[in-house]
């Protein structure tokens, strides 16, 4: 049976930090390029929600049986973070929710341990990356996500990349480590990392090859990733494949999204390949990982929701002390206004759909849509005669709009906007990666999932909407 | 539905209202005391020859012990109200009902709210356990919202809106000025109104209410007993009172270009009045200026200008002090401060004032009409409680 990729995204947050932006702060550190930076509003869980959502909207009619989500930068321990995933999918209860977590190569080894399993798996990875102000770390990171939905092809949802084969080798050394509860991670001198990585790396790309019945010359798209730089530049100079076929692995725009980037790769390369194609993913932590796929004629009948590319392309700078804020690197005066109190457990429990999924009642008699969801219709009157209407994945049209400078908010100020959704409801609810001069009645806006604040340790998670932006960017499918 | 009201069945024959201030030196109970003692004294009556007593403050105490223990009242029947920034009005609203009823002589309404412990600017909704869904904007914020719908939808530009805006709040700042017990007692010029940082959307600083603490409150009894108390009894003529579903917030139909909790609560306090144009049967209206957007729309809810004029009234000097309808001569929420719980009794003291000659001098307004309107609400626009009242001299 033909095992591998029915779908996959990546999530690529708006907000951009030139790295050059940096050293114009503090006279050093920095670089060239840029790297992706998550909203204030943004944590793991809410941008594997993204990738996700994006995936399975690629891929309608799909089902899967479980839901893994691994990142190296958890919102939660002890609590699994993918049931949060799993709520705002509004997956059923019979599908296991199960985190991954702690190291960077919780991402890749989830993907790899789903290719070679049962079912259908949608790998949910994330990262959050950043370190001191000025470090490598702080400029070569990234922040984003993926989902790649893994099964067994079938009707209505064929594999668009067969899985022909991976490898991972393990090897117990130090070259970078965070002990729980440190801001910052630590990394041994390079050039001894790199003594490690490329024989590791060497060894798992001959033996995935070998397991998946190509030689290099037959891989015609592969991208090595790893938070080492140089490591990962030394491993792909050695891969003996073609020209050309070294892919992007978009260090120059986003950055090494750390857990996530196997992931993001993967699909930043599938988006952009064409039906029959070998492509190959390289991840170098505590050892390597290779997948290498075949990609079906079902890509030609697929298309991604939102391309990373296009999600590159649409991207917006952020002030590095904005950055440095967000980040908590500086504290900049708060709001005089009371900070909000916990959420209450029960309450948001009793309120998953809504809270988590965004699904509102819609009165059968009088169609009137309620956000949140009523016992009672406005119209008309009727009791207990409503049916669930999802609004995630319904857009809307601004109505009437306000920039709020008094309310509290982790990154003031609020623009808020009343929103009229295609299909029916309307919702006063708060935009999300906006430029408050920039925003009209009548502008086009999506529902996004978000972390709105954390108080007593609970992270208070609900929906946003964002500008929904035209496309830019070339798909650029060969 | 029935809404028969009590037209000239119940009387306020005493009132009394602290200054509305940043009162960082008095407790809620001294406000309490101060309101309290003014108005016996008004009445001429002691606490305990008032029967039962209703005390409104949104949030800064609970149960009628709040009142029981600075007055000492031994066993009155003392019951708390909270309805937004109504508070106030339903305090009267209701003890004016026990009286209508028969079941009480005498009963009092004081409101009073302790705004300036909080170490926060503005209001802050006391916080009830929730989902994390709830919005989180500022009134101000809510509020804003009005001012571009209006001036969309009657073809007022920006500039024109500034100016408008600019002038209610003018307007209640210079009425404010001459009232010994408003919290603002200065003119403020058009130009620093309209230079104010901004607060949310297009509002500015001045185009907010002032946050104040302070207490009101008002003797009600029986109209065929009012002369024993005073010989200027102000008789109810109509008490009205209409809650908003909520539905406004997620109707796509609602425009934000008005108030449909307003618009109903004025046409029933009419009716029971009997007042069909009020532009020229008011001698005065208080109205619940929480932003500039709001009195000017208020002025089409309550009758005042037709839908979509009253930017032209306002700008004619309709409603200014000396004008054809005056608004907000004590100078309204904006000027004389909004202790929430006691902003309600506050309207009803300055028509107390007003009809009865007894404003100062350089403030009395000038009239021969009998009756005046107190508006009052709470809530968002789309999410709303609003109150209306007439009151007047004679019976009849």
């Amino acid at each position: 049976m033909t095992r591998g990729i029915v779908s996959i995204a990546g999530y690529v947050p708006y907000r951009r930090l030139q790295r050059s932006a940096v050293a114009a702060v503090f006279g050093t550190g920095g670089g060239k390029g840029s790297r992706s930076v998550a909203s204030h509003d943004e944590d793991t869980t809410t941008m594997g929600v993204e990738a996700a959502r994006r995936a399975l909207r690629a891929s309608p009619g799909s089902a899967p049986t479980a839901l893994w989500f691994a990142t190296a930068t958890p919102a939660y321990l002890d609590k699994t973070n993918a049931t949060t995933v799993h709520a705002a999918l509004h997956q059923p209860t019979d599908v296991a929710a199960f985190d991954f977590g702690g190291a960077l190569r919780s991402g890749p080894g989830a993907l790899r341990t789903a290719l070679s399993g049962t079912g259908t798996t949608l790998v949910v990875m994330a990262d959050l990356r950043d370190g001191l102000p000025t470090s490598a770390d702080e400029s070569a990171g990234g922040d984003g996500a993926a989902a790649v939905l893994v099964g067994d092809d079938g009707p209505g949802t064929p594999v668009i990349a067969e899985y022909l084969g991976g490898a991972s080798v393990s090897d117990e050394f130090l070259d970078r480590w965070r002990t729980v509860g440190d801001r910052r991670s630590r990394t041994w001198e390079e050039r001894f990392g790199e003594t490690r990585y490329v024989p590791l790396g060497a060894e798992a790309w001959q033996a995935a090859l070998k397991a998946a019945g190509v030689t290099a010359e037959d891989v015609d798209k592969v991208a090595v990733c790893g938070m080492h730089g140089r490591a990962a530049k030394s491993v792909a100079r050695a891969l003996g494949v073609g020209d050309g076929a070294l892919a992007d692995d978009l260090s120059s725009t986003v950055g090494q999204t750390g857990s996530a980037h196997a992931g993001l790769v993967l699909a930043s390369m599938l988006e952009q390949a064409s039906p029959g194609q070998v492509v190959a993913v390289v991840s170098l932590a505590d050892g390597a990982d290779v997948l290498v796929l075949r990609t079906t004629a079902a890509l030609a009948d697929w298309s991604a929701a939102e391309p990373v590319a296009d999600q590159i392309a649409a991207g917006a700078d952020l002030p590095y002390g904005k950055f440095l804020s967000w980040r908590g690197m500086v504290t900049p005066e708060p709001p005089r206004r009371p900070e909000p109190q916990r959420v209450s457990s029960s309450a948001a429990w009793r309120n998953e759909e809504w809270k988590f999924g965004f699904v509102g009642s819609q009165d059968r008699t009088s169609g009137a849509v309620h956000l949140p969801p009523s016992r009672v219709s406005m119209v008309g009157g009727a009791v207990d005669d409503m049916t669930p209407i999802d609004r995630a994945d319904a857009d809307a049209t601004i109505a009437t709009y306000t920039i709020d400078r008094l309310a509290y908010s982790p990154s003031p100020p609020i623009v808020f906007a009343v929103v009229d959704f295609d299909g029916g409801g309307r919702f006063p609810v708060e935009l999300t990666d906006v430029d408050p001069s920039t925003v009209d009645i009548g502008d086009r806006v999506a529902m996004t999932f978000r972390r709105l604040f954390t108080a007593d340790g609970i992270h208070d998670y609900f929906w946003k909407a964002r500008p929904v932006r035209t496309p830019t960017a070339d798909t650029g499918r060969e | 539905m029935a809404s028969h009201g009590i037209k000239d069945q119940v009387a306020i024959v005493g009132m009394g209202c602290t200054r509305f201030a940043e009162h960082w030196d008095k407790s809620l109970d001294d406000l309490i005391v101060d309101a309290a003692e003014e108005t016996f004294a008004s009445a001429g009556v002691s606490k305990d020859d008032v029967d039962a007593y209703w005390f409104g403050t949104a949030q800064s105490g609970m149960s009628g012990i709040t009142l029981a223990r600075p007055l000492q009242l031994e066993g009155k029947p003392v019951t708390r109200v909270e309805n937004y920034c109504t508070t106030g009005s339903e305090a009267l609203r209701n003890a004016a009902y026990a009286v209508a009823s028969g079941a009480y002589d005498v009963a009092m309404a004081l409101g009073a709210e302790k705004v300036k412990d909080s170490g926060y600017q503005g209001l802050n909704a006391f916080p009830i356990p929730n989902d994390g869904t709830a919005r989180t904007l500022t009134a101000a914020a809510m509020f804003s919202m009005v001012a571009p719908a209006y001036g969309k939808k009657y073809g007022v530009s920006e500039d024109e809106l500034t100016e408008v805006l600019a002038r209610i709040s003018w307007k209640n700042h210079q009425n404010g000025a001459r009232n010994p017990r408003a919290q603002f007692r200065k003119e403020v010029s058009v130009e620093t109104i309209c230079a104010s940082p901004r607060v949310a959307g297009r509002l500015g600083v001045f185009d907010c209410a002032g946050v104040a603490d302070g207490a009101a409150a008002a003797i009600v009894v029986r109209a065929e007993d009012a002369h024993r108390y005073t010989d200027k009894p102000l008789y109810i003529k109509a008490l009205s009172f209409a809650a908003g579903s909520g539905s406004g917030l997620i109707d796509p139909e609602y425009d934000y270009t008005w108030f449909p909790e307003c618009a109903t609560a004025a046409k029933d306090a009419y009716a029971q009045a009997g007042i069909t144009d009020p532009l020229h049967q008011l001698a005065m209206a208080e109205v619940h200026d929480c932003f500039t957007p709001t009195e000017l729309v208020l002025m089409e809810d309550l009758g005042f200008a037709p839908r979509g004029s009253a930017w032209k009234e306002v700008l004619a000097g309709t409603f200014d002090r000396t004008g054809q309808l005056p608004v907000n001569p004590d100078g309204g929420l904006k000027s004389f401060g909004h202790p929430v719980g006691a902003s309600g009794l506050r309207m009803f003291f300055e028509t107390f004032l007003q009809l009865r000659g007894e404003a100062t001098p350089e403030r009395q307004i000038d009239t021969d009409r009998t009756l005046a309107l107190t508006h009052n609400l709470g809530g968002y626009p789309g999410e709303m409680v609003s109150f209306v009242s007439v009151v007047g001299t004679e019976l009849g």
